[in-house]
């Protein structure tokens, strides 16, 4: 499939609106402003951009813990997300979930879940919701490699692939969960290969590259549309922080359980310096433009802090409304 | 009027609200095929797109319920056996029961879960469980107990409606129960008690099967000349307390019938609310009825000695009498 330039603008675009949002989560935890876990994307903009690109504003997307850039990667607005991290009234849960549990039904974001594995089969509901509703829509799922040893990943693909759900599941497989190797915890060399077991296809694919993300999810979007069912994507990319902000992980890196030959891999393969170089080369953007987007970002991740920032706290009695979409008096 | 067997109205309610709304939808373990008699009929008039038979993947499917309910539909997942929702605990309390708070309440989660209390069968320790006290513990969750078949049929059609994750748990020492019901089509509000039988001298309150106990036990004693109030809260989240709270305000006196083991079983927060609320209106100590903080043995000489009985009632009713 043939990208348009504007289309490989708005991936750059959008992948440039992760890493600065992140870098920014890095700073604000750092400064104590940023409550709770954070756990970052950077190093894997490409796939979650190449992926989101792929499909339908309105298709549905499920995240995980590691999870900021899944709404970003759907299109979803900097403000209420940033506001969500520092528990505001304005953020887009209205300072409920955080970080680790942002949904933006706005843009088909329905739902992060901060345990392993428990996104698959929420996410084989929503397509199989699509599916009876017949409104069209697919289900992006994403998941990292640690999820793929949980018993949900297994019901969730075998469902899938019984009822002919129009889903892809995209294993985000940075190599660890936390700390712990997936070539230690994993049974197969590629996660892929799992599809084996429930007779759909399984296709490697490497997440630095959004170009290739973008077209191996776009067969994949064709297949679920088509009434085909699932398909498994595995996008072999790599987180460049700790697996999570704060002092205790940055200690992690000292144990080294990522040699410093791996890790300065794929910091030679940056998806935000490779896709650049490769705009540049295919005279899509000049290096001028290209500052211009970096600008525009940095400004827009800049405005979504000081909305974050000047916004109220959510007032006492918030913290018990909203238990229910039907209130029952306690 | 006509008379059901409880059974027969899970399957009434089921029937019309799936006839009413076109995004109700049943899915569990051998629903097609209708093995617990609350489906029969459904392939046909309904088709499979709508009675869907689940893999024995309780995690999975539980998951696949709260995703659709996530976009719109309304499912109604059938569980057969209450211990086959341990499987799927983390489905049912990390997502069904905190997307709606934890999303901002972007998301409505409109689900019935349905599981059957399977004890007092000789099915031994995993599958006789009666578990609602633990989900009483999870904000999130609404929780309907019926006793009667005008009950479980008003309360679930009830459930089905709401948009809150609902959990139905059917005792089954009441599937066999008969009552008449209404030819018209009526439902039930959650959180509404009622009184099943009037009286002045002690307050029994009941619990799903406790309420059938409950009645018998008042009908001896009334050969005695002992008036018991029996109440029966029909649903647990939301509860009922204020029509619990004014029968003790007149009886001064309450037993709790719970087949729940004992410890932090609803007769327990019932009774602790009883005790936090009305503790002056109280002549006697509230005693509990439940079951024995034991795992349920197999033999049938050993497993009904576990549960509530109607002597036990009797013998909780007398003590406060003392």
């Amino acid at each position: 499939m043939t990208l348009t330039n504007e289309q490989m603008i708005e991936i750059y675009r959008r992948m440039l609106r992760i890493r600065r949002f992140d870098e920014k989560v890095i700073e604000l935890v750092a400064n104590g402003d940023l409550p709770g876990a954070a756990h970052l994307s950077i190093g894997e903009e490409a796939e979650i951009v190449g992926a989101c690109m792929a499909i339908n504003p309105d298709d549905y997307e499920v995240g995980n813990h590691r999870s900021h850039g899944h709404p970003i990667g759907k299109g979803a607005e900097l403000k209420p997300l940033m506001a969500e991290l520092l528990g505001r009234k304005t953020g887009v849960n209205h300072g409920k979930g955080g970080s680790m549990h942002l949904a933006d039904f706005s843009v088909g974001s329905v739902g992060e879940s901060s345990i392993v594995g428990s996104g698959l089969p929420v996410a084989a509901g929503a397509a199989l919701g699509a599916k009876m509703m017949r409104n069209g829509r697919l289900c992006l799922c994403f998941f990292g490699d640690g999820a793929s040893n949980q018993g949900t990943f297994h019901e969730a693909l075998n469902i899938a692939a019984i009822w002919k759900l129009p889903i892809i599941y995209l294993c985000e497989n940075n190599g660890y969960a936390a700390t712990t190797s997936a070539r230690y915890s994993v049974a197969v060399k590629d996660i892929a290969d799992r599809a084996k077991a429930y007779d759909i296809p399984g296709v490697v694919v490497d997440g630095q590259d959004p170009i290739a993300v973008f077209d191996v999810v776009s067969e994949a979007a064709n297949r679920a549309r088509s009434g085909l069912g699932p398909t498994l994507v595995e996008a072999k990319t790599y987180r460049y922080r700790e697996h999570a902000e704060g002092a205790l992980f940055a200690a992690m890196a000292e144990t080294g359980y990522r040699s410093k030959e791996e890790y300065e891999h794929w910091r030679q393969r940056d998806p935000i310096v490779l896709f650049r170089d490769k705009l540049i080369a295919m005279g899509v953007m000049t290096e001028a433009q290209l500052e211009q987007m970096d600008h525009e970002v940095q400004e827009e991740v800049l405005a979504a802090e000081a909305f974050a920032k000047e916004s109220p706290y959510p007032e006492p009695h918030e913290a018990f409304e909203g238990l229910y979409s039907t209130p029952i008096s306690v | 009027m006509h008379e059901v067997t409880y059974l027969q109205a899970i399957y009434e309610a089921q029937r019309e609200e799936m006839r009413r709304d076109p995004r109700v939808f049943i899915m569990g373990e051998d629903v097609v095929l209708n093995m617990f008699g609350t489906t029969a009929g459904f392939v046909e008039e309904f088709g499979e797109e709508r009675v869907r038979d689940t893999p024995i993947s309780e995690a999975g499917f539980t998951g696949v319920g709260v995703g659709s309910a996530l976009v719109g539909m309304r499912p109604v997942v059938d569980y057969s056996i209450a211990s086959f929702m341990y499987v799927a605990m983390d489905q049912l309390i990390s997502m069904a029961a905190k997307c709606t708070y934890m999303y901002g309440g972007q998301a409505k989660v409109p689900i019935v879960f349905r599981a059957g209390m399977f004890y007092g069968g000789s099915n031994a320790a995993q599958h006789s469980d009666r578990p609602h006290p633990m989900f009483m513990n999870i904000p999130g969750f609404k929780i309907i107990m019926p006793s009667t078949p005008y009950d479980v049929k008003g309360l679930l059609k009830s459930a089905i409606r709401d948009d809150d994750p609902v959990i139905c748990f059917e005792d089954d020492t009441l599937w066999f129960s008969k009552g008449s019901i209404p030819d018209e089509e009526y439902t039930i509000p959650l959180g509404k008690a009622e009184i099943k039988r009037e009286g002045k001298d002690v307050t029994v309150v009941g619990i799903a099967g406790g309420v059938t106990l409950a009645l018998a036990a008042a009908d001896e004693l009334a050969n005695a000349g002992i008036s018991i109030e029996v109440i029966d809260p029909r649903t647990l989240v939301p509860l009922d307390k204020n029509l619990i709270l004014q029968s003790v305000s007149k009886t001064g006196r309450l037993v709790v019938v719970d087949p729940a083991h004992k410890t932090c079983s609803a007769a327990s927060e019932i009774s602790a609310i009883v005790a936090e609320e009305s503790f002056w209106n109280l002549k006697a100590p509230i005693q509990r009825v439940a079951t024995a903080d034991v795992q349920i043995p197999f033999s049938p000489a050993l497993e009904p000695l576990l549960y509530p009985s109607k002597e036990k009632i009797v013998a909780a009713v007398q003590k406060t009498l003392e």
